[in-house]
C-alpha cells in the first residue's frame, strides 16, 4: 500500500523521458549540456600542461633512473572526485610521484599524448594578448595565459556553482516548501513570511552584502547563492504539496496510520518533485549568471584562477584594443544559460498533463 | 420542410495516431418547434455533430462531408458557409449551451454585458434598449431581482443561476434552433428538473426548436419529441419520443433501457449492463460496429454495415437482424 | 475587498520587520571583527580611528540593543551617516534616486507596451512566421544577461561606431548647451542603458502574454464567446486578453528586484550614477550604514510594488473586488 505514492513516480518519469527524447530542441539543449559536464569534468584532460598519459625517462636526484609509464592527467582528473578520487590515485600506477614532465621530456627517447590544449590556465608566458592563431586557439590574455584552457577550466567553475548552489537551494527549499505546504497554519505562515522577506531583496544586493565580509572563494559563492535561491523553490513545493494534500491518496495514507513525515517524504515530494526540477533547472541558468556577475563585478572568481565573468572582465578592460576575449566568454555563458533555459522548457511542457493533445 | 435538415453528415479527426471517423454519415431533420434528442454515450460523436453545424470543430477535427440545409427567406448549407456568415447565424439563428456552467462565462464581466454583447453584435440597437431586453429575459428564465442580477459577475451566482443566465444568453436574440450540448449534466437533479421545464416553458411560448444533446435516458423522458440514437459515430436508431419508449428496437438502444435501474428492482435484484465497452474510435469493428457487444448478433453483421431502415411508421434502425433480415 | 487590503498592509508589516532583521543579519554575518575588515584598506588608521569607528558604529553594545536602535532610527528614515564620506546616507541615496528610477520607468514602459501586440499576435497566429521567428529572438534574448547585451552594446553601438556614449549622464560640455542640447544630450546618454534595461523584459512579458493567453483561449467561456457569433478579434481582444491582464497587472510590479538587481552592474558598467552604482561603491568600500541603509530601502521599495501589486490585482479581478 504504501508503494502507491512511489509507483506513479517510476512510470511517470520514464513517460516523462519518452515525451521528452521527441523534442529535437530539448535533446540538442540536454546533449550539449552534457557535453558541458563533461568538459568541466575532464579538463584537466582538455587543457594542461601536463600529458595525458606518457613514458619519461627520469633521473630522481639519488641518481635512479626510472622509465616507466606516467598519467598525470588522468590523475588530476580523478582527484576531482571527493574521497573516492583520493583511493583511486593511491594506487599505482597513479601514484606515482609528480614531476615537471615539460621540463624532463625528451622527444625521441620518451612519448607523451597531450592534451588538445597543450596550457595550463595558469600558465603565463611572453605571448601577451594574442589574438586567435594557430598556437593559441583563442589567444592569449595581458599575462600571457592561453585563453582556451582557461575557458575549459572557467566551464569547471560554472558547472559547479550552478550545481552545487542550487543542490543546496533545492535541498532547503523542497524541504521547507513541502512542510509548508502540508502543515499549513503557523509554520506555513511563518516559512511564507520568510520566503516573501526573501523575494524583496534583489539577488545581487543580498548577496554582495553578505559577500563583502568573506573571503571571495568559491565555497562562499556557492553556499550563499545556494542560501538566496532556495525561496522560489520552496515557493513552487509549497503549491505543489498544497495542491496534493487535497487528493485522495493523502487521505488513505494518513487513514492508514502514516505519520506526517512519511507522508511528507514519501508520498507528497517525489510528485511534487516535477515542477521543483524545472524550477531548478531554471535556477542553475541563474546560478550561473550570478557567478559569472560576480566574477564581473570583482567580487566572484580571484585572479588568477580563470572563470568565464572575470574572463569577460579583463576582456572589457581591454575592449578598445584588444576584445578578442570577450566573444569566447560570451559566448559560453550565452550558450550555457540558453540549454538550461531550453531543457528546462522542454521538462516544463513534458511535465504539463495540459499541453498533450486535445480531442475534438 | 424542417428547420434543419442534416444529410450524410461526416467528421474526421487526423491525430498522431490515425484518422478518426468521429462522425460517419449522420442524417437526421429538426421540424420547427419540436424538440430532438441526441443520445448516445460519451464518445459517440453526439456533441461533434452539434458544433459541425456551427463550425466549431477545431483542427485536427473537419467536416469532411455531408450537407445542413437550414431553412429560412433563402435556404443555405451550413456546412458550406464561409466564417462570416457562420459568425451572422451563431447567437443569432442558431444559439448553443453548453454542459459546464460554472466556466462558461466569463468570469472577468458582468452577466448584463455579457448579454447585452450578444443583442449588441447582432441587433442594431442601442445600449439602454439592449439592457431592457436583457433584463427581461433574465426575467423570463426566472432569475430572482433581475435588475441587481444583471450587474454582478458569474462568480456571484450558483450553477443553476449560471445556467439559467446562460440559456437567457442564448435565447435573447429570438434564435429560430437552440443547440444544448447536455446542459443538465454538471447540475443536481432538482435544478436539472427547473431548467428542462424552463426549456419546455419557453419552446412553447416561441416555437423554438431544440437539439439536445444528452446520454440521460431519463431527460428524454422529459422532453423530447424525437429521438436519434448514436453509437461509434452512426445512428442505430431513430424514432418519435413515444414510439421509441414503447418499443426500442435496435439492440443497443434496447441495452440501454434495459440497464436503466427500476423502482421495484429487477427480477434477480442485479443490474443489467451491455456486455463489453464502446470500441476505440481507431479500430472500430468491421460491419455493424455494435457486434462484438450483441446478443442479436450474426456472421453477416461483421461483413456489412447496416442502413437506417424504416421498421415501423417513422421508426427507422440500423440492423440487418431485425426482421430477420440477417444471414440465412 | 477592503477586508483583502487591510489583510495584506497587515502582512507588509510583519515582512517590513522581516527585512530589517535580515539587512540586519548580513552585516552581523562578517566573520571577525566589523571595523578590522572595514579598515583594512587603510593602513594609516590609528588605534583611536578603530575607537571612534567602534563607538559611531554602537559595536560596544550588545546585538539585541544595536538591532533595535537602529530599527529605531529607520522609522524616522535615518539612516546613519556614510563611513565613508560623513554625507547623512539618505541624502546620499536621494541624489542617486532619479537615474535609476528614470531609466526603470522609461524601460517598463517600453517593455509593457511592446510586449503586448507582440504576444498578443504571436499567440493568435500561432506557430506562424511571426510566432516562430519572434519565439527564437525572444528566448535567446530572454538567456542573454543583460550586462552581455551591455557590453556588446557598448563594443559595437558606442566603440565601433560611436553613435551613442556609454559613459555617465551628460557629456562634458553639458554645462554649454541649450536647452534643447541638453535634452538631447541627456536622451542620447540614456539610449543603451535603457535598451539594456528593457531588453530582458520585454522577452519575458511577450512570452507570458502569449503563454497565458494560449491558455486563456482554451477555456470555455471562449466556446461561449465564439458561439455567440463574435468576431475573432473581439473573442481574442476583449475576451481573452482581458483576462490575461490580470496575472500581467501584477506581473509588472514583481519585476522590481529584478530591475534594480540588473541596476548593480549595468550601472557599473555605463557608469550611470544611480542606486545601482552607489550600492557598489558602498560595497566596496566596505561602508556599513550605506549597505545597510540601501538595502533597507530597496527591500522596502520592492515590498511596497508587491503590495500595490496585489492591491492592483484585487481591483482588476471582480472575482476578489466584487465579494
Amino acid at each position: 500500500m504504501t508503494e502507491t505514492g512511489n509507483e506513479k513516480s517510476t512510470g511517470f518519469w520514464r513517460t516523462a523521458w519518452k515525451r521528452y527524447r521527441r523534442s529535437r530542441i530539448g535533446m540538442l539543449a540536454f546533449f550539449f549540456l552534457i557535453a558541458l559536464a563533461a568538459v568541466a569534468f575532464f579538463a584537466p584532460m582538455l587543457a594542461n600542461d601536463k600529458p595525458i598519459v606518457c613514458r619519461i625517462e627520469y633521473t630522481q636526484p639519488g641518481d635512479k633512473t626510472t622509465n616507466e609509464l606516467y598519467f598525470p592527467g588522468i590523475k588530476e582528473t580523478l582527484r576531482q572526485i571527493p574521497v573516492a578520487g583520493h583511493l583511486f590515485t593511491a594506487v599505482p600506477p597513479f601514484s606515482r610521484m609528480d614531476f615537471k614532465f615539460k621540463k624532463h621530456f625528451k622527444p625521441g627517447r620518451d612519448w607523451a599524448i597531450m592534451p588538445p590544449v597543450g596550457f595550463s590556465p595558469l600558465e603565463t608566458s611572453q605571448d601577451r594578448l594574442q589574438g586567435y592563431s594557430g598556437k593559441h586557439w583563442l589567444g592569449t590574455d595581458e599575462l600571457g595565459r592561453d585563453v582556451m584552457a582557461r575557458m575549459i577550466y572557467g566551464t569547471q567553475v560554472s558547472m559547479r556553482v550552478g550545481f552545487i548552489s542550487m543542490g543546496i537551494a533545492a535541498l532547503i527549499g523542497l524541504c521547507l516548501g513541502a512542510i509548508a505546504g502540508f502543515f499549513g497554519g503557523w509554520v506555513d505562515m511563518i516559512i511564507s513570511r520568510v520566503i516573501e522577506i526573501f523575494m524583496c531583496f534583489p539577488v545581487f544586493f543580498l548577496i554582495l552584502a553578505v559577500l563583502a565580509w568573506f573571503p571571495p572563494r568559491i565555497e562562499n559563492i556557492m553556499i550563499i547563492i545556494g542560501l538566496t535561491r532556495w525561496v522560489g523553490i520552496a515557493r513552487l513545493t509549497r503549491g505543489e504539496v498544497l495542491r496534493l494534500r487535497e487528493l485522495e491518496y493523502t487521505a488513505a495514507a494518513r487513514a492508514l496510520g502514516a505519520g506526517p513525515f512519511r507522508i511528507i517524504f514519501r508520498h507528497l515530494l517525489p510528485n511534487a518533485l516535477a515542477p521543483a526540477l524545472v524550477s531548478i533547472t531554471f535556477g542553475i541558468a541563474g546560478a550561473i549568471l550570478v557567478e559569472s556577475g560576480l566574477s564581473w563585478l570583482g567580487f566572484g572568481v580571484q585572479a588568477p584562477n580563470p572563470s568565464w565573468g572575470n574572463i569577460l572582465r579583463d576582456g572589457y578592460g581591454l575592449m578598445a584594443t584588444t576584445p578578442h576575449m570577450i566573444p569566447p566568454a560570451c559566448a559560453a555563458i550565452f550558450f550555457a544559460v540558453l540549454c538550461f533555459n531550453l531543457v528546462g522548457d522542454t521538462l516544463r511542457d513534458v511535465i504539463d498533463p495540459r499541453t498533450k493533445g486535445r480531442g475534438g | 420542410m424542417a428547420l434543419l435538415s442534416i444529410r450524410n453528415l461526416s467528421v474526421e479527426f487526423h491525430t498522431e495516431e490515425g484518422i478518426v471517423r468521429a462522425v460517419d454519415e449522420v442524417s437526421f431533420d429538426i421540424p420547427r418547434g419540436k424538440t430532438v434528442c441526441l443520445v448516445g454515450e460519451s464518445g459517440c460523436g453526439k456533441s461533434v455533430s452539434a458544433y459541425s453545424l456551427l463550425g466549431l470543430v477545431s483542427p485536427p477535427g473537419r467536416v469532411v462531408g455531408g450537407e445542413a440545409i437550414l431553412d429560412g427567406a433563402t435556404k443555405q448549407d451550413l456546412l458550406q458557409l464561409s466564417e462570416k456568415e457562420l459568425r451572422s447565424i451563431r447567437g443569432n439563428r442558431i444559439s448553443m449551451i453548453f454542459q459546464e456552467p460554472m466556466t462558461s462565462l466569463n468570469p472577468v464581466f458582468t452577466i448584463g454585458d455579457q448579454i447585452i454583447e450578444a443583442i449588441l453584435s447582432h441587433q442594431d440597437i442601442d445600449k439602454g434598449a439592449a439592457r431592457e431586453k436583457a433584463i427581461s429575459m433574465l426575467k423570463r428564465v426566472k432569475i430572482p431581482a433581475a435588475e441587481q442580477r444583471v450587474n454582478e459577475y458569474p462568480h456571484q451566482l450558483s450553477g443553476g443561476m449560471r445556467q439559467r443566465a446562460l440559456i437567457a444568453m442564448a435565447l435573447v436574440t429570438e434564435p429560430d434552433l437552440l443547440i444544448a450540448d447536455e446542459p443538465t449534466t454538471a447540475l443536481d437533479v432538482t435544478i436539472q428538473a427547473q431548467i428542462l421545464e424552463l426549456l419546455k416553458e419557453l419552446q412553447t411560448d416561441s416555437g423554438l426548436s431544440v437539439l439536445f444533446i444528452t446520454h440521460d435516458l431519463g431527460v428524454v423522458a422529459e422532453i423530447a419529441d424525437e429521438v436519434v440514437v448514436m453509437y461509434a459515430s452512426r445512428i442505430v436508431e431513430k424514432a418519435p419520443a413515444r414510439e421509441l419508449f414503447a418499443s426500442p428496437l435496435h439492440p443497443y438502444t434496447r441495452g440501454l433501457f434495459n440497464s436503466l435501474p427500476s423502482l421495484g428492482g429487477n427480477a434477480d435484484g442485479r443490474l443489467q449492463t451491455i456486455e463489453g465497452s464502446v470500441p476505440d474510435p481507431l479500430s472500430f469493428p468491421t460491419g455493424c460496429k455494435f457486434w462484438p457487444r450483441c446478443e442479436l448478433a450474426v456472421d453477416g453483421c461483421r461483413r456489412a454495415e447496416p442502413l437506417l431502415r424504416t421498421l415501423a411508421t417513422d421508426h427507422l434502425a440500423a440492423c440487418d437482424v431485425l426482421e430477420g433480415d440477417g444471414d440465412g | 475587498m477592503l477586508n483583502y487590503i487591510i489583510r495584506r498592509l497587515l502582512i507588509g508589516l510583519v515582512t517590513l520587520l522581516g527585512i530589517t532583521f535580515v539587512t540586519f543579519l548580513t552585516i552581523e554575518s562578517a566573520p571577525g571583527d566589523i571595523v578590522e575588515l572595514m579598515l583594512w584598506e587603510r593602513p594609516d588608521a590609528t588605534e583611536a580611528d578603530r575607537e571612534r569607528l567602534r563607538k559611531s558604529l554602537g559595536l560596544d553594545k550588545p546585538m539585541v540593543v544595536r538591532y533595535g536602535l537602529w530599527v529605531r532610527k529607520l522609522v524616522t528614515f535615518d539612516f546613519g551617516e556614510s563611513i565613508k564620506t560623513g554625507e547623512p546616507v539618505t541624502t546620499m541615496i536621494s541624489r542617486h534616486i532619479w537615474p535609476t528610477a528614470s531609466v526603470g520607468i522609461i524601460s517598463l514602459a517600453l517593455a509593457f507596451l511592446l510586449s503586448i501586440p507582440i504576444g498578443l499576435y504571436s499567440a493568435v497566429r500561432q506557430g506562424g512566421f511571426f510566432d516562430r521567428i519572434m519565439s527564437t529572438n525572444l528566448y535567446m534574448l530572454y538567456s542573454v544577461p543583460s550586462y552581455i547585451i551591455g557590453m556588446v552594446l557598448i563594443l559595437y553601438l558606442g566603440v565601433k561606431l560611436d553613435w551613442f556614449p556609454i559613459q555617465g549622464m551628460y557629456s562634458d560640455n553639458y554645462e554649454e548647451l541649450s536647452f534643447f542640447g541638453k535634452f538631447a544630450d541627456q536622451a542620447h546618454h540614456y539610449v543603451l542603458i535603457t535598451i539594456c534595461f528593457t531588453a530582458g523584459s520585454l522577452a519575458y512579458y511577450s512570452r507570458f502574454v502569449r503563454q497565458n493567453l494560449l491558455e486563456v483561449v482554451q477555456q470555455d467561456f471562449i466556446r461561449t464567446a465564439r458561439a455567440k457569433g463574435l468576431s475573432e478579434f473581439r473573442v481574442i481582444i476583449h475576451h481573452a486578453f482581458r483576462n490575461t491582464l490580470i496575472p500581467f497587472v501584477s506581473l509588472l510590479g514583481l519585476t522590481l528586484p529584478f530591475i534594480l538587481s540588473g541596476s548593480v552592474i549595468l550601472e557599473h558598467m555605463f557608469n550611470w550614477p544611480g542606486i545601482g552604482w552607489l550600492y557598489m561603491e558602498s560595497v566596496m568600500s566596505r561602508d556599513v550604514n550605506a549597505i545597510m541603509g540601501l538595502n533597507f530601502m530597496t527591500a522596502a521599495l520592492v515590498l511596497l510594488c508587491t503590495l500595490l501589486a496585489d492591491i492592483a490585482y484585487g481591483l482588476v479581478d471582480p472575482r476578489i473586488s466584487h465579494d
